[in-house]
């Protein structure tokens, strides 16, 4: 899923670099009020989640199997801008010790996945919330519909980088109803799997849910001092 | 992290191109793509300077080039992509083999694989030529945010622990009659991903009360 070195020219290269830049100072001094000083710790061991998230592969049938892109997940489960925050740490490491998406477009794959994957899938999410009884039975089907929709904008803003800035002669429309027809296959699965690991984190943790955060009063870290010696 | 300790691509060595400073690296590995993905593809010859360049960095680090050639496996479904090119895209067509295709796709398919090949070959050869933490200096170097470096250090930190975790739940999961090539068994291996995020979350919480205990106050020790 990762776009390659030279697939999109060098001044669109750079050009998504430099709004890749811009968004992640942005979402940096966000995800401070979101985790407070928590967030080097946080944002790494959630960012290592997404990483391990996205080696498990569902099997689709056929021998075929797909993995999780997980922006609609992480915005969902530790806020917008943390979750954004964390797929981009997630795509810096991967470019730079994995080899998996190229260095030149690391500001591509940071706009596609880090901030359109996720803030499509947390506003698709938040709408969908409003609209569904404040329940928390509620907040899986509103994130597998942000997950839903997330892949299919991100592939369509992605056309729009080839449309400006492909190196190949492939007409743009071509490009836009390939794209738009097998990402909306995509998002189906990450619809599924985003809206059952939600589920999952919401019959155990609700509290631990973002985007349930409304629905449950965030619990407070309780130090409870026991008499030495007693209870470990 | 320190010696042995290194990542999966790591190839441990203690050449020049080993020795050389983290952030000289990045800067070369950025600057050299961003020169190959702005050369005009049909200049043919060029390329092939590229690669000689290329692998006489490998060769100078000692790494063996087969190493770096099996990791390269990455880029296949890349490849698949490219190869299509010529069958969709636009303009004269010309006979190849008896099938016609596209010549400005054909141009096209092989800019994309020489240049994306060239990226992976050369992204590889920095990781398995630089440790970590020595990138994570590196960048530091290079004025990239403290709070970046820091998130990027907790996660490879604690990647390898939470990709283990992931592993054991596979493993009992597998132990206990879990077909993980059946999609029936979507809604388990969600249930795990669910899991693996509690307490990855709760990981972070506790690392974070056990810096705080030792004087966190936001930076760490360079």
């Amino acid at each position: 899923m990762h776009v390659p070195d030279g697939f999109l020219d060098a001044p669109t290269s750079v050009a998504t670099a430099v709004v890749a830049a811009g968004g992640v100072a942005f979402a940096l001094r966000k995800a401070r009020t979101e985790l407070d000083d928590r967030t080097a710790p946080m944002a790494g061991l959630v960012a290592a989640f997404i990483f391990a998230g996205q080696m498990i592969n569902f099997p689709v049938g056929a021998g075929t199997s797909g993995h999780l892109l997980g922006g609609a997940l992480a915005a969902v489960l530790v806020g917008p801008w943390t979750g954004a925050l964390c797929i981009s740490v997630v795509l810096l490491v991967q470019a730079l010790f994995m080899a998996d998406g190229g260095i030149t477009a690391l500001g591509t794959n940071i706009v596609l996945m880090a901030l359109v994957g996720c803030f499509t899938g947390y506003l698709v999410f938040r709408l969908v919330a409003a609209v569904l009884p404040k329940r928390l039975s509620s907040i899986a089907p509103a994130a597998a519909i942000g997950a839903l929709l997330s892949v299919p904008v991100a592939a369509a803003v992605f056309t729009l980088l080839f449309a400006v800035g492909g190196t190949a002669p492939v007409d743009a429309s071509d490009v836009l109803v390939a794209m738009l027809g097998w990402h909306t296959v995509i998002g189906i699965g990450e619809a599924v799997v985003t809206g059952l690991v939600v589920a999952s984190v919401v019959a155990v943790r609700p509290d631990l849910v973002h985007g349930a955060r409304t629905l449950v009063p965030a619990a407070e870290l309780e130090i409870r001092t026991v008499p030495a010696g007693g209870q470990s | 992290m320190g010696a042995g300790h290194g990542h999966r691509l790591h190839f441990h060595g203690h050449s020049p191109v080993h020795r050389a400073p983290a952030h000289l690296k990045v800067l070369l590995l950025v600057g050299f793509m961003l020169t190959v993905v702005a050369t005009p593809r049909d200049w043919f010859p060029v390329f092939g300077v590229y690669v000689l360049v290329v692998v006489a960095v490998i060769t100078a680090a000692r790494v063996p080039l087969l190493y770096i050639v099996r990791r390269m496996v990455i880029e296949v479904p890349f490849l698949v992509f490219a190869a299509l090119i010529p069958f969709i895209a636009t303009g004269p067509q010309v006979e190849v083999l008896g099938v016609s295709v596209s010549e400005p796709g054909l141009l096209a398919a092989w800019g994309l694989a020489v240049k994306g090949s060239l990226g992976v070959m050369a992204s590889l050869t920095l990781a398995a030529t630089t440790e970590p933490a020595d990138v994570l200096v590196g960048l530091r170097r290079l004025r990239m945010p403290d709070l970046i470096v820091q998130i990027m250090g907790f996660m490879i930190r604690y990647l390898d622990v939470v990709t283990s975790d992931l592993g054991r739940m596979m493993v009992s999961m597998r132990s206990r009659g879990m077909d993980p090539r059946s999609p029936r068994s979507w809604p388990t291996l969600a249930r795990t991903l669910g899991s693996l995020f509690i307490r990855s979350y709760e990981r972070g919480e506790r690392v974070h009360l056990a810096m705080l205990s030792r004087g966190y106050t936001g930076e760490l020790p360079k």
